[in-house]
């Protein structure tokens, strides 16, 4: 069982990957890009999702994966048009499709109502004329019980009910929809098609039905079983392939259109395609002769008379195959013209089988990742040991240290890029959620999306979700107008939402960016006074009205929407954003709109320090905040207050922190001329200047959790480790500003509360 | 990996046993990870006193707790003997400044005597009992209450 459960979950993985191809396919689609690769590759990727369900038993899923795939199977065959309509209909399926699979997982529920409507609607779109499949559907249980060649038609969407297991062996005969028959068109073209599918066929949940069909397509066909091979029961393997088909085609295609109905069986079965109307019993004799197993007793007797009736209707003699999924017939020929443009080799989204991904447990990685980290640590001891001993730079040794370095450095920058991973992952949930925010609040949006292959380290890109989410739903709830609104502006009715992320300077940057109303600073202004998070006197600059929403209980809704405006929007961004040593900022033009620019750091794995000492102790203090480092002057250090010191950088007064004080190192400081000033920046903005004793330079260090065998302490970030192999403490510098402000009275300067 | 419950009074179980000032107290074996002779830890700030800071442990930050400190006697003052026993309590993994390893017990449960009813809060909380072997008194440390619970930091 434990392996079916590991395959079910390698399904499920792939199951996500397909759903993303299907958005992505449909959304490409959107965009008018609905070449036959494109919606072949949706096609593909629901009836993967079928075919794997099917093994697993997920009825509801397969039910509805099938009424999907059959209107985009009658879409890539140029049955029904291609509108833009169709497409946010089959948008729209593709999350519910995706909610089946969520189901399926264990991982909530289906509303089976909009399930059943939606399947309702996919079916109307498959036949517009709303009629029933042209011949209804024949109950397959009235299969004849012996060989006698009886006729059953079934319609096309009947086929996948009777999936069952049962040990049917009867053979029977199919008549394909009789409208095919006009299309049987003797012109000389025709060519044989022997096909014994080997068990792996079925078992990659093919079914030779949707070949034969697929070859009817090509021009009318004659298919004949030979079930000769078949053993008695008791000899039989029960997920084994016995049977042999022998079709005959006629149509004006060449060889290489029948090679390519059998593109995803290659290999799975034998095919041979030989010209002209070879006599079917020959060629079985052929097939028979190098293939039958010679275990298997002939002893169910097939109808070895092809029943070839000139000018019939074209005929299927079929019987189940005794495989896994031994789905009775589903046939549906469709009208005369064979232009359906067959599966085509080229594969865009959909990762082929050929295609090597190798799925590692990410435990594996981040474990890989220590030990790398190890190994930096080691490398840096090594070349401070070796320092220590003064040996000269030029020596064996100290060059294949060098050398050791450069290595160590290349191994930790591909071990980071194992971990890195596009952005993808994360926005490729976005257009689901903008469909869904728009319906709810009556807009109309569009979601532009850029830069989706940006890379980031996996830590960061689990941590994106929420703030994106936040944002975008932010941009159309508040952001977008109503369609009315914006034709009344003059603009299109449909708002443009954009979603992009990029690098620089190392950092990762999100934006979204909506098109609608920008932010109304007057209003703004008015309720943060209402509110009193402000003093109704206070002037502030546009900039700090459009930040006021960041602050704690703010929110502009009218009314309190089910979207957002629960007023615990946007600081819980902000507050997430800067748990991760981010920072988020907004740029508003009244009538414009408005833009929310994310910025995080690549990886939170390493970081980029100054290592200083402070009161004997070796802290390291995050290079992002730093804003430069100098040794102050006695003139630039002034008194304010009883205890407190300001110092003057070029015209404005920082605050100066002790670090060794803030932290409880020492009982008092020394004069800060002594010592080294960084002049640091925190989240919110506020500087301050914080005293040293020395620095020791730049570095990158590997980050080391505090909390997983102690907590957390409050003005330390992280601790990391040193090349000498003693833990040095990563400075929080937020809270150590905020530290140093709880030791005097909170500042009630409302000023300080606006710029946070 | 917890202390594991007394269960028959006649199980055996190892202890290992250490010196702390000029009392013994012992741990169960199976808490221990490893002995590690001192090495200089990095202070961490507004932290308990008993909380001698930080070291690595092979990659890993391992806490250092002065163990006398914790039960409220006077701060050891680490020399070239002293030791630190790097045990697992709970979910996490601390080390304990000790003056000195003295040995592996073998001892069955009813070797082992309630904690007499003695005024010091901290001894009745971080004692489990009381062994007596071979006319020496060893109190037995429970782990689990050593260490403070983690605090969130209002953020």
């Amino acid at each position: 069982m434990d392996e079916l459960e590991a395959i079910k979950v390698t399904f499920f993985q792939e199951c996500e990957e397909l759903l993303a191809d299907l958005e992505g396919g449909l959304l490409a689609m959107q965009d008018g890009n609905d070449d036959g690769d494109t919606v072949n590759a949706v096609f593909r990727a629901v009836h993967s999702i079928k075919g794997g369900a099917g093994a697993f038993g997920l009825e509801p899923l397969v039910r509805f994966a099938h009424v999907f795939e059959t209107l985009l199977d009658a879409l890539r065959s140029n049955e029904i048009p291609g509108t833009p309509d169709l497409t946010a209909l089959l948008l729209r399926a593709s999350d519910v499709l995706a909610d089946h699979v969520s189901a399926a997982r264990g991982l909530g529920v289906v509303d089976m109502d909009v399930s059943a409507a939606m399947a309702a609607e996919l079916k109307i779109a498959t036949d517009p004329n709303a009629a029933p499949a042209p011949v209804a559907a024949a109950p397959v249980e009235a299969a004849p019980q012996y060989v006698d060649a009886a006729p059953i038609v079934i319609g096309a969407d009947e086929g996948l009910d009777d999936d069952d297991l049962g040990f049917d062996f009867q053979p029977m005969t199919i008549t394909l929809d009789a409208q095919a028959a006009d299309a049987a068109v003797l012109d000389g073209n025709v060519w044989t098609v022997s096909i014994r599918p080997k068990s792996d066929l079925y078992r990659k949940a093919n079914e030779t039905a949707l070949l034969l069909r697929e070859l009817s397509r090509l021009g009318p066909i004659q298919a004949t079983l030979d079930d000769s091979a078949l053993p008695t029961l008791e000899f039989i393997d029960p997920e084994a392939a016995y049977v042999t088909w022998s079709v005959r085609v006629e149509t004006d295609q060449g060889e290489d259109a029948i090679r390519e109905v059998f593109e995803f069986v290659d290999g799975d079965c034998e095919l041979e395609i030989t010209r002209g109307e070879a006599p079917v019993a020959e060629v079985l004799a052929n097939l028979l002769d190098v293939t039958a197993p010679a275990s298997a007793p002939a002893a169910i007797e097939a109808p070895v008379e092809p029943p070839v009736l000139a000018a019939a209707p074209v005929t299927e003699l079929a019987a189940p195959a005794p495989a896994p999924a031994p789905a009775p017939v589903a046939a549906n020929a469709p009208t005369a013209a064979p232009a359906a443009p067959a599966a085509k080799p080229a594969q865009i989204d959909v990762p082929g089988p050929g295609q090597s991904v190798i799925r590692v447990d990410p435990e594996r990685i981040d474990r890989l990742i220590d030990l790398v980290g190890e190994l930096v640590i080691n490398q840096a001891m090594l070349a401070q040991r070796v320092g220590e001993y003064g040996i000269a730079p030029s020596s064996n040794l100290a060059m294949g240290l060098d050398e050791l370095e450069q290595l160590t450095r290349e191994i930790q920058d591909s071990v980071m890029a194992i971990r890195a991973q596009p952005v993808k992952s994360v926005f490729q949930r976005m257009p689901r959620l903008v469909r869904e925010v728009a319906n709810m609040t009556g807009k109309q949006a569009r979601l532009v999306m850029d830069g989706e292959n940006t890379e980031v380290d996996k830590t960061v890109i689990e941590r994106l979700a929420d703030p994106i989410t936040h944002m975008l739903r932010n941009a159309i709830d508040h952001g977008l107008e109503s369609p009315e609104e914006r034709k009344a502006a003059g603009k299109n009715p449909e708002g443009v939402v954009r979603l992009a992320a990029l690098h620089r300077s190392g950092r990762i940057v999100i934006e979204v960016q909506d098109d609608g109303k920008g932010i109304n600073r007057e209003r703004v202004h008015s309720i943060a006074v209402k509110k009193g998070l402000i003093s109704p006197d206070l002037t502030l600059t546009d900039e700090e009205i459009d930040n006021l929403i960041f602050l704690p209980g703010f929110s502009t809704a009218d009314k309190i929407s089910d979207v957002s405006g629960r007023g615990v929007g946007m600081d819980v961004v902000k507050r997430s954003v800067q748990a991760l040593g981010g920072r988020i900022s907004i740029t508003s033009r009244p009538g414009l709109g408005s833009t929310f620019t994310l910025s995080l750091p690549l990886t939170l794995a390493v970081l980029d320090g100054m290592v200083v000492d402070v009161a004997g102790e070796t802290l390291v203090i995050p290079l992002a905040c730093i804003v430069e480092s100098l040794r102050p002057k006695a003139e630039e250090i002034r008194p304010l207050g009883p205890s407190g010191h300001v110092l003057a950088v070029r015209d404005s007064f920082v605050p100066l922190i002790d670090v060794g004080l803030t932290l409880n190192y020492r009982d008092r400081s020394p004069a800060a001329t002594e010592g080294v000033v960084l002049l640091v920046e925190g989240e919110d903005g506020s500087r301050a200047a914080l005293v040293a004793d020395a620095i020791h330079g730049q570095r990158q260090v590997v980050i080391k959790s505090l909390e997983q065998n102690y907590q957390q302490v409050e003005g330390v970030a992280a601790a990391t480790i040193l090349g000498d192999g003693r833990v040095a403490l990563i400075l929080d510098v937020d809270a150590v500003i905020n530290l140093r402000r709880r030791g005097p009275p909170p500042p009630s300067d409302p000023t300080l509360i606006a710029a946070e | 990996m917890t202390e594991p419950t007394p269960t028959s009074s006649t199980e055996t179980r190892e202890l290992i046993s250490f010196r702390v000032g000029e009392q013994e107290y012992c741990v169960d074996i199976m808490a221990v990870r490893e002995i590690r002779g001192w090495s200089p830890a990095t202070t961490l700030p507004q932290s308990p006193a008993y909380m001698r800071g930080v070291i690595n442990l092979r990659g890993a930050v391992l806490p250092i707790m002065d163990l006398a400190a914790r039960i409220g006697m006077p701060t050891t003052e680490p020399n070239v003997r002293s030791v630190f026993i790097v045990v697992q309590a709970g979910d996490r993994t601390v080390g304990l400044l000790v003056d000195a390893v003295s040995d592996i017990l073998s001892i069955t449960d009813d070797m082992c005597q309630p904690t007499p009813d003695i005024a010091c809060e901290n001894v009745r909380h971080f004692v489990r009992g009381i062994i007596s072997i071979e006319g020496r008194m060893i109190s037995e440390i429970s782990l689990d209450r050593l260490l403070p619970e983690r605090e969130a930091l209002a953020a």
